[in-house]
């Protein structure tokens, strides 16, 4: 498949660049935080993204859906990384939809993915339970019981933990950490008995939490997926989320180069425009250069979703190590060619980072994918 | 049947028919490579029958003009071409700056009686071109370049010296940038001259590179005589044309992706040689650098893939050689640093069976040049600055 863009993708990104422009420019981040705003994201925001149709858009059409696939999606993310734009798009739409649809019975996908697109249903994905993302290593512990199971454990940095509907937990029903077999997937309700939520504030404004769940029952439905067998639908849900996660990085990246880049044409020191430096002009095209690599790395890996590529987890663990690794190179830039006032919270260039780093250790960060690619690949 | 499929069907045929058998693997390393020209020796027949039979087709040059002895194939029967070329793995009947640099500029600036002249000799492999640009003092800063040539009524005068001239000894014809008009603002000066390496006064001498083998030459002109039809384009001019062919040059170098890449990749050739233990490669640090090599490869690779597919749809953004120049060439360079630590002591060794007489070292030590030929790296950087990001 041609490394560009269709005209349908195309339209949709040009759609969503003048919605988030208008109705969620970095300016709203400011105000929701300032604003002491818990949940993470503009509550008014979410319900016109699924009015554009956005909730929808993995989400296959005898479903309810639009199938417009991951390339058309992260469009949108990629837009929302440029204007630090925060909404349940992750968690929900693409983590949630994913899973669900990988590894939900049929009953539990009419259920479930219909009322997602319409926008009546929010999930939360619980992976990680220490301070380095690593789901071989899963220890949450669920035990068959009765006409059931008992959740015991601890989940952390659960995205948007405190207000999803839904949570789906990744648990171990057999084998110990490190085993890839004995791992399942259940969806629990968030408001069920012994589940206690402590919200944290991330350095970005938004919501993750701590989940503890204190001998949780659940019933069999609650299973999503085989029981022990549910790692494969994890992976490739997390592929998923990180060749997202890639594409916000792509937005952040980006923009923190243009508003730089602009800012040197602007800036005067020594009676002269700083971008006319030569010092500068050479940091400026390095960053540019990598940022092309970038936007190729990012379609490729989604391209490879869309396809059923067996490629997949290998192409995201390079897309996501590639952003993290440019992600931070442009927060860092930023600032520095910014000067004093890039330090200033005024100043918007300075949300940038700080949307980047946590955007960055979700779901794994450069190590966590170089280290994964390079199992991929034989060494 | 599409003519397309007609045109694919019957150049299959052609291709089985007339590529000899140990024509059909690829160069590697630039062992087996033809390169042509009055003095060139053959390393085999099939050779030979190769580069003849494909020149005679004009397939050397598939897209040139068929008045002029090239293949004149449009794109979609060129992309036909190569696609059943590498199907049976043939290799390229012939390489040639007069295919890759003056051929393109004399296509497009040169006079019709220069076309008639030049081409046909290119496209069958019969002259070999060599590139008379650099000199001691204009290196990065080309436009100061101090040779010249001097209006002698029927004929010019070049004097001077160049330096960097690639296979200088071994080419048959030069072409020059000499300048014309020392009172000119430097880019306006100078003209873009044709001249056989035979005539009096023309002295190519290799240089010894740190790698041991000598691809270069200083080349000497004491009152070089050139003839009037012998300049490309307008006198004076010279630069625009130096200008397009740099870029030709750029893109020629960033297209040739990475030396010797072969079909190993640097993980399954660190595996092989360091040995693994549960899946990782033993030594821990090489293996972070092997992975930070090969995910940067990766997402070069995806990169050309992408301009390439862009420039199609007619979305190209421009002067993106510039940055695929940039880029691979250091990419290039830390993949044989890799390389030599994955390989350790006995790639060391200079002369002898042990390292392939230094195949890796002396490789890694010509890759330094990558990043300085056909423009430093920083002199990309300041074209991307400049003609990308606007800044001046």
């Amino acid at each position: 498949m041609a490394l560009v863009l269709n005209e349908e993708q195309q339209m949709l990104k040009e759609s969503a660049q003048g919605f988030l422009a208008e109705h969620a420019p970095v300016s709203e981040l400011r105000t929701q935080r300032d604003a002491g705003n818990k949940t993470g994201y503009s509550s008014t925001l979410w319900p016109q993204m699924v009015n554009m149709g956005w909730a929808a858009i993995l989400v296959p059409e005898e479903y309810g859906g639009l199938a417009f696939g991951h390339v058309g999606m992260a469009q949108i993310v990629e837009q929302s990384g440029r204007t630090l734009t925060a909404s349940p798009l992750l968690s929900t739409a693409i983590l949630g939809v994913t899973a669900i649809n990988l590894a939900g019975s049929e009953e539990q996908k009419t259920e479930l993915l219909g009322a997602i697109a319409g926008g009546e249903l929010t999930i939360a994905l619980a992976v990680d339970e220490k301070t380095h993302h690593d789901p071989m290593q899963i220890a949450m512990s669920a035990e068959r019981k009765g006409e059931g199971y008992v959740i015991n454990g601890e989940k952390r940095f659960v995205v948007d933990g405190s207000t999803a509907d839904i949570l789906i937990v990744a648990t171990r029903t057999a084998g110990s950490p490190g085993d890839m077999k004995g791992i399942s997937l259940f969806l629990v309700n968030r408001n069920t008995l012994g589940i206690n939520v402590d919200q944290t504030q991330m350095i970005d404004g938004r919501s993750a939490a701590i989940v503890t769940f204190t001998d949780v029952e659940v019933g069999l439905d609650a299973l999503l997926g085989e029981q022990d067998r549910g790692f494969r639908a994890l992976s490739a849900t997390l592929d998923a989320g990180n060749a997202h996660l890639a594409a916000e990085l792509l937005g952040i990246a980006q923009e923190s180069f243009d508003r730089t880049l602009q800012y040197m044409k602007e800036r005067k020191q020594f009676g002269a425009l700083i971008g006319s430096f030569q010092a500068l002009q050479h940091r400026a095209a390095h960053w540019w250069s990598e940022i092309e690599l970038c936007k190729s790395v990012v379609l490729k890996s989604l391209q490879a979703l869309d396809d059923g590529d067996v490629k997949s987890p290998a192409l995201a663990s390079i897309a996501k190590a590639k952003l993290c690794e440019v992600a931070e190179l442009s927060t860092n830039e930023a600032i520095q060619i910014h000067g004093g006032i890039g330090m200033t919270d005024e100043y918007e260039i300075g949300f940038f980072i700080k949307r980047a780093r946590p955007a960055q250790m979700l779901y794994g960060d450069y190590n966590y994918h170089a280290n994964r690619f390079a199992l991929l690949s034989g060494y | 049947m599409s003519d397309l499929q007609i045109f694919r069907q019957e150049t299959r045929e052609w291709l089985e028919e007339n590529c000899p058998q140990s024509m059909r693997s690829p160069v590697v390393a630039g062992e087996g490579a033809c390169w042509g020209g009055r003095n060139w020796i053959f390393e085999s027949e099939d050779q030979q029958l190769w580069m003849d039979r494909m020149g005679a087709k004009g397939w050397t040059a598939p897209d040139w003009p068929t008045e002029y002895g090239g293949g004149g194939l449009v794109k979609a029967e060129h992309k036909i071409l190569k696609e059943e070329m590498g199907r049976i793995r043939a290799r390229s009947p012939l390489d040639s700056f007069g295919i890759w640099m003056i051929g393109p500029a004399l296509l497009k600036f040169g006079s019709e009686e220069l076309k008639q002249q030049h081409l046909p000799p290119i496209i069958k492999g019969e002259i070999r071109w060599c590139q008379g640009y650099s000199e001691p003092n204009a290196g990065s800063d080309l436009a100061g370049l101090q040779s010249k040539a001097v209006d002698m009524g029927d004929h010019f005068i070049a004097n001077g010296q160049k330096v960097w001239t690639s296979y200088g000894d071994k080419a048959d014809w030069m072409f020059c940038l000499l300048r014309t008009d020392p009172d000119a603002k430097k880019q306006t000066g100078i003209s873009l001259m044709l001249f056989d390496m035979e005539t009096p006064g023309v002295t190519p001498k290799p240089i010894k590179l740190i790698s041991g083998s000598s691809p270069f030459c200083e080349t000497f002109l004491d009152d070089v005589r050139v003839e009037k039809d012998q300049v490309v384009g307008e006198v004076n001019q010279g630069w625009t044309i130096a200008k397009y062919l740099l870029t030709h040059e750029r893109e020629m170098i960033g297209g040739m992706g990475l030396t010797g890449a072969g079909s190993k990749t640097l993980g399954m050739i660190a595996a092989q040689t360091i040995g693994t233990t549960h899946g990782r490669l033993n030594d821990l640090f090489m293996r972070t650098d092997v992975a930070r090599w090969e995910i940067d490869a990766a997402a070069f690779a995806f990169t050309t893939e992408r301009v390439t597919d862009q420039a199609k749809a007619g979305q190209g953004v421009g002067a993106t050689s510039a940055m695929l120049k940039y880029y691979g060439t250091e990419l290039n360079k830390r993949r044989f640093e890799t390389l030599l630590k994955i390989g350790g002591s006995d790639d060391l060794v200079w002369e002898g069976d042990v390292s392939n007489n230094g195949w890796m070292a002396r490789t890694l030590l010509r890759t330094k040049g990558n990043s300085i030929e056909g423009g430093t790296s920083e002199v990309q950087l300041n074209i991307i600055a400049k003609n990308i990001l606007d800044l001046g």
